[in-house]
């Protein structure tokens, strides 16, 4: 059984159709690459699959582990191990960044029968974690994403990927607003959460990326569809050709 | 919006029943004979009888305000109850007496008369209708020398006191609200603590309307002596009733030298259902008077209920370097409507102040702060600071800020910030995105909206006020 099976896929938002049959299947262990320009449907099959309310599905089914994803609530379905990190993460002002972090780790693991951490025990676990994307424990005591730089607000990103261990995970433009830096510090915190349980989809605009995360495979996105799949080498392809030739063979 | 946001604010009211009781109510409408029979029913003093005809007369020559935020249609003041007291005699020495029926309501306010509130170390004078119908750990506060009882009882016991304070934080004449609380005030609470004296548990009110078309007038009297501290809670229901019902309170603190009075309100009266049919009209003044140099008044509100909100909690900061503070959460949803705020009037050298307002609209609510800060000639020194925060939960409710700002001193710093948010999808979508549900999200969003407030709230307030905003957004978010 694949972890995420999406066959014809088509979705719209406020009435404008922008998923057009999307096909795409992800093992676990894989690391796939969804490339693509502003408006190909990239952010939308993002969003679509983690069931941001904004988006209505119009067509197409999507089995994550064998179980209708469509029949789950986007709570339900991190729970069962979707995980999308924001291409704009939001502030939630007042709310500690550990007390969410924890609410998080606990809603989860009362999910799944396991063990919940009360906030002396969790304190051990994130400082631990939180070491993964090189981040300062002093954000664990600030507000949600307040006053974060573009970086630290990527990086609060993966570290709630590491806590909460996903088996897929869909980080939506992580790489975008990042310097060089934050760009290798990011990289290297997905890159120790790789494993052979589980997948990770990357969707970008540029090859950069992908350089410090090895994709499996590369997909390109064009008018609301999958129209060509290869090796990283496409990825290099889309480098130095652009998306023109792959939009002409569509 | 979508709808599951909508859903999240709507839990009917769980304080909307009635309790079955022979109540001895005084024929509806207001006149001095009425003023007259209210005074002969409790027995009151000459002078009492004529602070109330005062204020009557001056009440007849005003105008109901109309500067607020809100609208309603006019009030018939002939229709209303101005006295109601429950019929078993109202004298009631030790717990035992106290009727069952009544027992049993306050149990399910939750409000035990018994052994558990000392425990929680609280003493509660419990306001029913118009009539204090026992007070509480009245003993071991006597040991101290506090004075803690019915406003009536006070009348009786320690009438100097009265005579001294009443009405001299919010004189009879100060607004029309104040005047008619002035003439027909029928209950409240007392509490005096002498000099040095810190106050050894948090005092506690309980206030509820049961009669329908009664309206409730109490008045409570807070004096802290010299260097004395206290803490006073307030909390507030109202069964439902379909009609309006009118509750116009004054409340005055006054802090000695180096005194220092902590006042909590969580106010959850009958806001009328979704379609803003009946609920109560909580016109209250309230006021506290920092005397004293050194003297502190801190106000922490948690406004949840009533048709509509208008209540302005104030300081008026005459002492050398007394401090004020008004830390408040309103929330509205449906058609309530809220006007709320705060004055920090500075009179006194190197007197300082601080307001944090957080105001949550829903549905199709209203909600407004207005305030005022006022800093006098001779208030050198003077510090304030404000914070004024809105949320917006929907799209058809509404938030405004009427901040006003009066400096007639140079050397005085006043420093105001304000913002407007949103508890908008994409908030939502990531709490959901991270498994968390909507209850448990709503409730981060706003505690979190909310946590400059809660923090200055005694912790067992803290944790009502959080259940509590959780219980009204019900169903309106999603």
């Amino acid at each position: 059984m694949k972890l995420l099976d999406v066959k014809g896929l088509k979705a719209s938002v406020d009435g404008v159709s922008i998923l057009k049959g999307v096909d795409l299947s992800i093992d676990r262990g894989e690391v796939h690459a969804i490339m693509g320009l502003n408006g190909s449907g990239k952010s939308t099959l993002s969003k679509v699959l983690a069931g941001h309310p904004a988006y209505t599905v119009t067509g197409g089914e999507v089995w994550f582990e064998g179980r209708n994803l469509f029949e789950l609530a986007p709570e339900e379905r991190a729970r069962a191990g979707l995980f999308l990190a924001f291409q704009y993460p939001v502030e939630v002002p007042g709310v500690s960044n550990s007390a969410f972090l924890r609410l998080a780790y606990n809603t989860l693991q009362a999910s799944k029968g396991g063990e919940e951490l009360d906030p002396l025990e969790f304190d051990d676990l994130v400082r631990e974690k939180i070491k993964v994307v090189e981040m300062d424990p002093a954000f664990l005591d600030r507000s949600v994403n307040e006053g974060f730089s573009g970086g630290e607000k990527k990086r609060n990103e993966i570290l709630q990927m590491a806590l909460l261990e996903p088996k897929l995970a869909i980080l939506d433009e992580t790489d975008s607003g990042l310097d060089i830096d934050a760009l290798r510090i990011v990289a290297n915190g997905v890159n120790s959460l790789r494993s052979k349980e589980n997948a990770i989809v990357m969707v970008t605009h540029y090859q950069r990326l992908l350089n410090y995360i090895v994709p499996d495979y590369v997909h390109v996105m064009h008018g609301g569809r999958i129209v060509k799949t290869g090796d990283k080498g496409l990825a290099l392809e889309l480098e130095e050709r652009g998306y023109d030739w792959v939009r002409a063979a569509a | 919006m979508s709808t599951t946001l909508q859903h999240l604010v709507n839990q009917p009211y769980r304080h909307g029943f009635v309790t079955e009781i022979e109540t001895e109510v005084v024929p509806k409408g207001l006149s001095e004979d009425v003023i007259r029979l209210i005074s002969e029913k409790k027995g009151e003093p000459e002078w009492l009888l004529e602070f109330r005809l005062s204020a009557y007369r001056h009440w007849l020559t005003m105008e109901d305000p109309s500067w607020a935020k809100v609208s309603h249609p006019p009030i018939d003041f002939q229709e209303i109850i101005y006295f109601a007291q429950p019929k078993p005699k109202p004298q009631l020495a030790s717990m035992d007496e106290v009727d069952p029926e009544l027992r049993r309501t306050f149990e399910k306010l939750g409000v035990p008369l018994h052994e558990q509130k000392i425990m929680a170390g609280v003493a509660v004078d419990v306001i029913f209708d118009s009539v204090s119908v026992t007070t509480t750990y009245k003993a071991k506060l006597a040991e101290e020398g506090i004075v803690f009882c019915s406003l009536s009882e006070a009348v009786k016991a320690h009438p100097e006191l009265v005579k001294q304070y009443l009405g001299s934080v919010v004189p009879p004449s100060d607004n029309f609200y104040a005047a008619l609380n002035s003439a027909v005030f029928t209950e409240g609470s007392f509490c005096f603590i002498p000099k040095g004296v810190k106050c050894p548990m948090d005092l506690s009110t309980y206030f509820r309307i049961n009669t329908e078309g009664s309206g409730q007038f109490e008045r409570t009297l807070i004096i802290a002596e010299e260097g004395a501290q206290v803490s006073y809670l307030e909390g507030c229901t109202a069964p439902q009733f379909d009609t309006n019902q009118l509750h116009a309170a004054v409340v005055e603190l006054v802090a000695l030298d180096h005194a220092d009075i902590k006042y909590s309100t969580v106010q959850n009266w009958y806001a009328g259902d979704e379609k803003g049919v009946g609920g109560i009209y909580n016109f209250v003044t309230k006021r506290g008077l920092c005397r004293g140099v050194n003297s502190k008044i801190s106000w922490t509100q948690v406004e949840t209920g009533s048709a509509i909100t208008w209540k302005y909690p104030s300081c008026i900061l005459l002492g050398d370097h007394s401090v004020g503070e008004f830390y408040s959460v309103a929330l509205t949803n449906h058609l309530q409507q809220a006007d709320t705020g705060t004055k920090m009037v500075h009179v006194g050298k190197h007197t300082r102040s601080t307001i944090v307002s957080k105001g949550i609209s829903a549905g199709k609510s209203a909600n407004s702060y207005r305030g005022l800060v006022k800093i006098g000639p001779r208030a050198v020194g003077a510090r304030n600071y404000s914070q004024c925060d809105s949320m917006l939960i929907g799209d058809l409710c509404s938030a405004n800020t009427y901040p006003t700002v009066e400096v007639q001193n140079e050397q005085a710093v006043v420093e105001h910030e304000a913002s407007t948010s949103k508890i908008g999808e994409d908030q939502m979508f990531l709490f959901a995105s991270r498994g968390i549900g909507q209850e448990d999200a709503v409730s981060m969003i706003i505690n979190g909206f909310c946590r400059d407030v809660f923090m200055h709230l005694p912790l067992e307030f803290a944790v009502e006020a959080t259940k509590l905003l959780g219980l009204k957004l019900e169903g309106s978010v999603g």
